[in-house]
């Protein structure tokens, strides 16, 4: 008999404190899937931030370090800069890589840290019970924008990718999605890439993935789904947004 | 053969570093440190080690946490408002049980303050280093040689107990310039650290350095298991310099650039007659309490004199358990004490000169 399908060596064999239909256990699983493929693991060290995906260290079977809550890309730089043989990414949500984070984010994109960010925007504060996020879509509902987010008063969305594109010190940063196969797929390639760019010594690789929150967003996972597509997407377009070696070859 | 050199503190703490086997330093420029870090960015891509400048103090103290977190020796520098802003990771690297060196070469505060000495972080240092149950070590050097050699000490220290160091050190001791014997390279103690993420290499179960505990009961159980580490180390490290303590009446106590000055005060009250003596704390925290104790069975009142408007002091009343008086005397942010006025304050308690 063979084996068409089991858990990836590099994810823990546990159980998750995730949401029913939360997209992390996709997400975790792809990481973990692109680790696996790239023979990485023993010299994989992983950054924990603070939100949902704290707990990711428990989650992970390489190395793990938990992050002050925005720090990750600091604490990987510290990874990274003093062993540069370790393949080390962070795994961040929104609140704390695009709010408090934004100045580590910022400056590890623009020196060019060859590490890889995992980017899980899902336009919430999940943790901490569904607050504002710096990427909550202008008329959302939260705890916190309980009369939807007036961007005159509590301001504009950010935009990752675009923001980072900018950018001298990136080599990639690309948006997917997990809302179907298809979608699930695109965003592996993305997640891979990211990971072989560091192998290479190729600098600063972010893949932004477009997330729901059923508990905080009041949907059921498959209605999530939906908003994500009707809401998330047109905010958020998916694509590559900067791929500096595939630009070289062009010209 | 180590040579004499002739130095400024700033750079002689950033030699020492690199000499107690620390090749990665991450710094953010601030007055009156900047020259450690110049010195750091000079010296480290010649031996191969990172010099990184990063965004803010807050980043710089978290790539430290990375190092450490990753089992390298790293160092950052700061000043009074840059320390308070490192707080933040100091405060996670108590929790994970992480080791590493911070300087804080003190300017005065609050606020922006001055740029001038001070040592008005005693608190800070001392009674809390972040948020949370925690304790760092802090050593306070009052020379450019001990500048040097407490750097080495905080690096051992730090990596035997799994937890930050800090050298409280003050504008006046980074400025200024004085002979130091630096330590030969290649002797630094290397201590293993068995629990560093690094990769597993398939060698081992998966590390991960961590400092959340969202069991309630497990949170206190580790933290309680901390400050068993930490009363081990007040039992056993506590350092203290006595001068002409074992007749005195009267004991003044400094640390740091203050220790100095109160030591000229204490050698012209002897001349006056008066049974005075100097205790100073090198290890701050842990406070050298039996140094006191000791002290107050003989001695009348203790004096207390620091740059700024008074915290060791309430250290030493604890200490001495408020036997005998304790007086205290203290100028802010760069007005620096002279030793007629400490002088002064001696006689004073003295009760004039006998």
């Amino acid at each position: 008999m063979s084996v068409v399908f089991e858990k990836p060596k590099a994810l823990a064999d546990v159980t998750t404190h995730y949401c029913p239909g939360c997209t992390h256990g996709i997400i975790h699983r792809l990481v973990a899937e692109a680790i696996d493929e790239l023979g990485v693991e023993g010299r994989t060290v992983g950054i924990a931030s603070v939100g949902c995906s704290v707990m990711s260290y428990n989650y992970f079977n390489c190395d793990m370090i938990q992050s002050p809550h925005g720090r990750a890309p600091a604490v990987a730089t510290g990874v990274k800069r003093t062993r540069p043989d370790c393949i080390v990414f962070t795994y961040q949500g929104d609140g704390d890589l695009a709010a408090i984070g934004t100045a580590e984010t910022v400056h590890s994109a623009t020196r060019g840290e060859n590490i890889t960010v995992i980017f899980v925007n899902n336009a919430i504060y999940g943790m901490t019970g569904g607050q504002m996020a710096p990427t909550s879509l202008p008329g959302q509902v939260t705890q916190t924008t309980p009369y939807g987010r007036d961007v005159h008063y509590a301001g504009y969305p950010v935009r990752v990718c675009e923001m980072l594109s900018t950018l001298d010190g990136v080599e990639y940063c690309e948006r997917v999605t997990v809302d179907s196969v298809k979608n699930v797929m695109k965003a592996k390639k993305a997640i891979k890439k990211a990971f072989q760019n560091q192998i290479e010594g190729k600098g600063f690789s972010l893949v932004e993935v477009v997330s729901t929150c059923p508990t905080n967003w009041g949907l059921t996972p498959v209605d999530a789904l939906g908003w994500l597509r009707e809401n998330m997407l047109p905010y958020y377009p998916l694509g590559v947004y900067k791929d500096r070696s595939a630009q070289k070859e062009e010209k | 053969m180590s040579e004499r050199v002739l130095m400024k503190g700033n750079e002689a703490l950033a030699e020492a570093a690199i000499r107690a086997g620390c090749h990665h330093f991450f710094g953010y420029p601030i007055t009156p440190q900047t020259e450690l870090a110049a010195y750091m960015a000079k010296r480290m891509p010649k031996i191969g080690g990172t010099y990184l400048q990063a965004e803010s103090e807050v980043a710089a103290i978290n790539m430290v946490q990375g190092a450490a977190a990753a089992g390298i020796r790293a160092m950052t520098s700061s000043s009074s408002p840059g320390i308070a802003l490192k707080l933040e990771g100091i405060s996670y690297m108590c929790g994970s049980d992480l080791p590493a060196v911070i300087i804080n070469v003190q300017r005065g505060g609050p606020g922006l303050g001055g740029i001038q000495p001070s040592q008005a972080d005693y608190n800070l240092a001392t009674k809390a280093p972040g948020h949370g149950d925690a304790h760092i070590l802090v050593l306070a050097p009052s020379s450019v040689q001990e500048m040097v050699d407490l750097v080495a000490k905080a690096f051992d220290l730090a990596d035997t107990y799994r937890m930050p160091a800090m050298i409280l050190a003050d504008g006046m001791l980074g400025q200024m310039m004085e002979p130091v014997v630096l330590p030969e390279e290649g002797h630094a103690r290397e201590i293993e650290k068995p629990w560093a993420a690094c990769g597993h290499h398939g060698q081992r179960k998966h590390n991960i350095v961590n400092s959340l505990y969202l069991q309630a009961s497990e949170l206190n159980e580790i933290v309680k298991k901390r400050f068993e580490r930490y009363a081990k180390i007040e039992e056993t490290e506590a350092l203290a310099e006595n001068y002409m303590t074992e007749d005195a009446e009267y004991i003044v106590t400094a640390f740091g650039a203050t220790a100095r000055i109160a030591k000229a005060a204490v050698r012209e009250a002897r001349k006056e007659g008066i049974k005075a003596g100097l205790i100073r704390p090198v290890t701050l925290w842990p406070f050298p309490k039996a140094d006191f104790v000791k002290a107050a069975e003989t001695a009348k009142a203790f004096l207390s004199v620091e740059m700024s408007m008074g915290e060791m002091v309430n250290d030493v009343r604890l200490a001495v358990e408020c036997k005998k008086p304790v007086y205290f005397y203290g100028e802010t942010g760069g007005v620096i004490p002279t030793p007629a006025q400490v002088l002064e304050q001696i006689r004073k308690i003295a009760g004039g000169a006998e």
